[in-house]
């Protein structure tokens, strides 16, 4: 059972609160594929991704960047209970689209630096720390039902 | 693997960042201390509260020595020779460490360059500091 002080819990509250999903989303996913290119793999079907700016201005990579980014709702929502709320989608992660769960993890480091791109000085050391522990948490739970 | 065009990109970033580099030094490593707090052990001798003398001093020698591996990274191995020994026989700080920083580093840059920091810039500066923290590690055994 992870344990959220107040600081940590307003901090994600807040972040989330103000976030602009299609913007944020987007800009996570395809500098995910732009600095390390081999998660390119899981995309074989969304066209052009030849080069960055290809890849920045693909369509597929923006909506999939949203809809990934929606999917921390979840936790933001129930952040006392992460583990349950993503086992079934640890489990497609690992059965149906198989995704090696380090993953998880370079997308995780992307989606910190966009947002302290967008935050600037207000994201600083603490309010990292907190979203990092909570970054955290959702890839350790992504991974959970591997085997 | 770095291009002739990611090297120059990669020189022009470090060469901008050099007036302010006691900022972007220690506040990479204020990120560090509270994201990963086991990188703390190595600075029990200092005063390392945000933005303290010996922090922004610390943090400032560090941008140096990276923005001059970055005017000629062909010769990384030549420049940090020093720098080598030094890490390798004293301070002796575990290499997983260079990673860690290495993240808070790139986090760092992100909030002080905005949209400058671009995907291209980012990916360009990973592969390099990667890079120099390899050649850091080369004497440890």
């Amino acid at each position: 059972m992870v344990e959220w002080t107040d600081f940590e819990r307003a901090t994600i509250a807040d972040i989330f609160s103000k976030m602009e999903y299609e913007v944020i989303g987007p800009a996570a996913l395809s500098r995910c594929l732009v600095v390390y290119p081999w998660t390119q793999r899981y995309f074989g079907n969304f066209g052009n991704l030849y080069n960055a700016a290809a890849i920045i201005g693909n369509p597929m990579v923006a909506k999939h960047g949203t809809t990934i980014l929606h999917g921390l709702d979840r936790a933001v929502k129930n952040m006392d209970n992460i583990k349950s709320e993503y086992a079934e989608l640890s489990v497609l992660h690992s059965e149906k689209l198989h995704v090696d769960p380090d993953n998880f993890k370079l997308l995780s480091d992307c989606l910190t630096i966009v947002v302290s791109a967008k935050l600037g000085k207000e994201f600083n050391g603490e309010v990292q720390a907190a979203f990092q522990k909570f970054l955290a948490v959702v890839v350790t739970s992504l991974g959970r039902q591997y085997h | 693997m770095l291009s002739k065009r990611e090297k120059d990109l990669i020189a022009e970033v470090w060469t901008k960042l050099i007036p302010v580099a006691e900022d972007i030094g220690s506040d990479a490593l204020t990120r560090m201390f509270a994201t990963f707090p086991g990188t703390k052990t190595y600075f029990s001798h200092l005063d390392i509260s945000p933005r303290s003398a010996h922090l922004l001093s610390h943090g400032e020698k560090i941008v140096l020595a990276i923005a001059e591996g970055a005017q000629d990274i062909d010769q990384l191995a030549v420049s940090l020779a020093p720098l080598q020994t030094l890490h390798a026989y004293q301070l002796r700080i575990d290499p997983t460490n260079f990673k860690l920083f290495s993240h808070c580093m790139l986090v760092a840059l992100a909030a002080h360059m905005g949209d400058d920091f671009t995907p291209v810039v980012h990916a360009a500066i990973d592969k390099y500091l990667s890079a120099f923290a390899a050649v850091l590690a080369e004497k440890y055994r």
